[in-house]
């Protein structure tokens, strides 16, 4: 097969054939909307062809089966905290005084069919997103792809990953089981310790004192209205800007084609483009959809149902908030009071360092504009090692939340190395200030190492080339 | 073409597979349903469409490198002064600037006005974040209602406890531990607080809120399986390790006659996490 043989050449220079009846609801709908003389231009555009352009794609298509599989776990929750008692098929907890959401949750595992599998994709696919957001984050920044003209888009996806981990939150805190209680007594705490207005804003968030009644509802309320559809918005702009803005491309090019600032090289949208996403699309469902069906993920039923007098251990959050436990599990007991105000010892751990940690992560195309006074536009990305400061920075920063996430399972840890938490603990404060600092140091000089060895082996050629 | 034509087989062969298992994906359904197997079936149903609709792609499709040019994004500054003509001046708002400020400020009004319903999500904090359901004379009772004894309780052991009409009520739980009296170092003012050895704390942690659920009996030391906060039992529930700031609310108790347990009145301090005013008593009067 050569290329183009069954397509009619744009010149139009062949018989006319006898229309089909593809022609004719095109040319109906053609008529009506003008839609074609569009729709040429989106299947005819230009993608460029890497596998790392893939992540963001994941993540978009984790979103979908999460729409896609919540809709059903709607149909059989209850946002209720009212008790009842449970008379399911589960012995256990036969006679247990439970919530009715806890209740409904038992019964969409145990009595509803497909439900238990519905949950657990639900769940995994939540893992999953976050965890490609990240990976889709670390890409964009090693590569530089949130260089001029990009900011705007590096701001909404900063605001999507946010919203993400807050979906992820109130979404495992529904099923008013042992460990999400004890999740959402720590969110109550974290905010209820903001000065002046925490008590206030916890009370507007969660309905009055923990654990109010209303609190399942509103959660849900979050979960299922807001939180989407911000996101969904969020969503829409992302693809907007990236399709106006078109995709950066790496460096070097295709074959004969070289790769500029003023071209993009790749393959059309259609069909080759669409058929790989959709292919890629259902691999990532498959494997969700075996993960759902095979292994197990926040059996509420060994939790058991919240009492506010008990408590789940050892308690871990999902992977993305881990760092946030480890930040609350190594903070100092300061509390100081002055002036009669007290900043409780959650706030610094729980608001400031992230806030700190978030607004510097969400402004750092502007920084580092500032800093490096490079105020272009950039289509061209750029390999890790060709920005060594920013690679020592982005490995620093990496390292700083796995030593957090490990030190927010200290007491599993613990009990795995046969030393003390208290220990663990000590450890971990003085590694979270320089394990950073010395992996940021070494990615830093390997990354200057590299772009050395790079600029000495580059062939005079080459340099005519890339001078052209 | 004879390549062609083998993956072309292998392809229809792969939707041939999700066919099936979607069948017996269906089948499995109707016979009563098993979570495992109906996540393998779905996922060899959507992983074989999605292998043949990849090799579909990577294998028969034409799908040549193009390269296109960019174009730049900013517009020309005629079409950028003609928005901008058509955004204020046609509007007249360049000429009515009195109004469009008027304008503004009613919308920022209207705004206002329209966001105060959200105050009426929740009642605003007032006594009761000061205040548990502990009373001058409420009695000790175990979750189930019966009061607590002493001799009930072995030394160097704790049960939670929550006022007799209270039972259950997050904020009012106690616990009550036995200790060694002799080797009690609480505050002077507070010695009458220890009956025989029994010592009353809040068993909401005063970092995050987490019930304070393990006791370390040999060196009679609470500790909060959150985030690992320790209490000195002997020393009025003092933090000693971890992240909590501030000890444990220790509850005025005395012993009656018959033996069990009685409050002398609410905790002096602010049970549970700690917030901006906690020491003012503001709302309790
Ligand atoms: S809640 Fe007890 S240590 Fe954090």
């Amino acid at each position: 097969m050569t290329a183009g043989r069954n397509r009619p050449a744009a010149t139009g220079t062949e018989p006319a054939l006898a229309p089909t009846e593809l022609d004719r609801l095109v040319g109906w709908l053609d008529e009506r909307t003008g839609f074609a003389r569009l729709a040429r231009t989106v299947l005819r555009k230009v993608f460029p062809d890497h596998w790392s352009f893939l992540l963001g794609e994941i993540a978009l298509f984790c979103y979908v089966i999460l729409v896609l599989t919540g809709v059903f776990l709607t149909f059989f929750f209850a946002a209720d905290t009212r008790p009842v008692t449970y008379q399911g098929p589960y012995p256990p907890l036969k006679g247990a005084d439970v919530s009715a959401a806890f209740d409904s949750v038992m019964r969409l595992s145990f009595e509803v069919r497909a439900g238990l599998l519905m949950r657990q994709i639900h769940h995994w696919t939540a893992v999953v997103f976050v965890a490609a957001i990240v990976v889709h984050v670390c890409r964009i920044f090693f590569t530089g792809a949130f260089r001029r003209p990009r900011e705007i888009n590096w701001l909404v996806g900063v605001g999507l990953l946010l919203l993400a981990l807050v979906a992820g939150l109130t979404g495992y805190s529904l099923p008013d089981d042992l460990l999400s209680g004890t999740g959402l007594r720590i969110t109550d705490a974290v905010v209820t310790s903001i000065p002046f207005i925490g008590p206030w804003l916890a009370y507007l968030i969660f309905g009055g004192e923990f654990p109010s009644t209303e609190l399942i509802g509103r959660l849900y309320v979050f979960h299922i209205m807001l939180l989407p559809a911000l996101m969904i918005g969020g969503i829409t702009v992302h693809l907007l800007i990236l399709w106006f803005q078109k995709h950066t491309q790496y460096p070097g090019g295709e074959g004969r084609l070289t790769a500029h600032e003023t071209n993009v090289i790749g393959r059309h949208f259609w069909p080759g483009q669409v058929f790989r996403s959709f292919g890629l699309f259902l691999l990532i469902a498959a494997v969700l959809a075996v993960l759902g069906g095979l292994v197990q993920i926040n059996p509420v039923w060994v939790y058991g149902p919240f009492v506010s007098s008990a408590v789940s251990s050892p308690a871990q959050p999902d992977w993305y908030l881990g760092w946030l436990e480890g930040l609350l599990r190594m903070g100092p007991n300061w509390e100081p009071t002055l002036f009669g105000v007290t900043i409780p010892s959650v706030f610094g751990p729980s608001i400031v360092i992230p806030t700190i940690v978030f607004g510097a992560f969400t402004l750092w195309p502007f920084i580092e504009a500032r800093v490096s006074g490079d105020h272009n536009d950039h289509q061209i990305l750029q390999w890790p090692w060709q920005a060594p400061v920013r690679l020592g920075i982005g490995a620093a920063a990496l390292t700083f939340f796995i030593v957090l996430t490990l030190a927010g399972g200290n007491d599993v840890l613990a009990v795995y190395l046969r030393v003390r938490v208290e220990d663990l603990t000590a450890a971990a404060r003085i590694l979270a200030v320089v394990a950073p600092i010395a992996v940021g140091l070494i990615a830093w000089r390997l990354g200057v190492e590299r772009a050395r060895q790079v600029d000495r082996e580059r062939t005079p050629l080459e340099e005519l080339e890339s001078g052209s | 073409m004879r390549a062609q034509r083998r993956i072309e087989l292998v392809i229809a062969g792969l939707f041939a597979v999700t066919a099936l298992s979607g069948v017996a994906l269906l089948a499995v359904y109707i016979l009563g349903g098993q979570t495992q197997v109906e996540g393998i079936l779905l996922g060899i149903a959507l992983g074989s469409l999605g292998l043949g609709v990849v090799l579909w792609a990577q294998e028969l499709m034409d799908t040549p490198i193009v390269i296109e040019e960019r174009q730049s994004a900013t517009s020309s500054p005629a079409e950028a002064a003609d928005f901008q003509a058509a955004l204020t001046e046609e509007a007249g708002f360049t000429r009515r600037r009195m109004l469009v400020g008027m304008l503004l400020a009613a919308f920022a009004g209207l705004g206002a006005a329209l966001a105060i319903p959200v105050l009426s999500l929740g009642p605003a904090p007032g006594r009761e974040q000061f205040t548990t359901s502990w009373r001058k004379g409420s009695r000790l009772v175990l979750g189930d209602g019966t009061p607590v004894r002493a001799g009930d309780l072995p030394v160097d052991s704790l049960v939670t406890v929550f006022p007799e009409d209270a039972i259950g009520v997050t904020d009012s739980q106690t616990l009550l531990i036995r200790v060694p009296p002799d080797l009690l170092r609480l505050d002077p003012a507070r010695a009458a607080w220890a009956p025989g050895g029994y010592v009353a704390y809040s068993k909401i942690c005063t970092h995050a809120g987490c019930p304070v659920g393990l006791f370390r009996a040999t060196e009679r030391k609470l500790i909060c399986p959150c985030h690992q906060s320790t209490f000195d039992v002997l020393a009025g529930a003092a933090p000693v390790f971890g992240p909590a700031g501030r000890p444990l609310p220790q509850l005025p108790i005395h012993m009656e006659a018959d033996g069990t347990f009685v409050a002398d009145g609410d905790f002096p301090d602010p049970v549970g996490p700690s917030f901006w005013n906690l020491t003012s008593r503001g709302g309790a009067g």
